[in-house]
């Protein structure tokens, strides 16, 4: 899984993925103090997360491993909200 | 997925057979900070009737393959939707009735 930033939404209505209420959210890949590095991708949202969050996106096959995901043309999930990274014993991070 | 613009189409006449009759469109990633090319091309399955100038985005890897038209197929790369608004930091950065192809 890679750490990203919500940096925005993406809204489609033309879409191939049967998921009825899906959100997709515009994240920016992020190290683990939240430093934004610059690359942008589409992600599903399962969780509601808002602007500026860190969160953990999985991705690939591994992004279908979910019930509302699963078998459907999804290569990156949104998977859990950060709330703290630590590093070295020292918090680098906090929500 | 990635942001890209349909900027073109790709015909084949003499391929695989299991591809027959599935559409490709040559894609540029784009930066959404900028909406300008990343002079970054692919090669993708369309599975939503995309046309020319429209911004979508594509799922990569085995999962290009759950779709009902590239199932089964030899895709690594399809559209799976057309992309309506852009917000980013709470500005619109692209709309496709207000930017038109």
């Amino acid at each position: 899984m890679i750490l990203a930033k919500i940096v925005g939404t993406v809204v489609s209505t033309k879409k191939n993925d049967s998921i009825d209420g899906a959100s997709y959210r515009l994240v920016e890949s992020c190290t683990q103090d939240g430093s934004t590095l610059g690359s942008y991708f589409v992600a599903l949202d399962l969780l509601g997360a808002g602007p500026g969050e860190l969160v953990l996106v999985a991705q690939g096959s591994s992004a279908r491993q979910t019930g509302i995901s699963k078998d459907k043309p999804i290569d990156a999930v949104i998977a859990g909200i950060v709330d703290i990274v630590e590093e070295k014993n020292k918090v680098v991070y906090q929500k | 997925m990635v942001l890209s613009k349909v900027i073109g189409t790709v015909v084949s006449t003499h391929k695989e057979a299991k591809i027959e009759g599935i559409k490709f469109l040559l894609l540029e990633k784009i930066n959404p900070k900028t909406m300008k090319g990343k002079n970054d091309f692919l090669v993708a399955m369309d599975a939503v009737g995309a046309g020319p100038g429209e911004i979508v985005f594509y799922a990569a890897g085995s999962s290009s393959r759950m779709t009902d038209v590239t199932r089964g197929k030899p895709s690594d790369a399809t559209i799976i939707a057309i992309v309506d608004s852009i917000t980013m930091n709470n500005t619109v950065v692209y709309s496709k009735d207000r930017d038109p192809a």
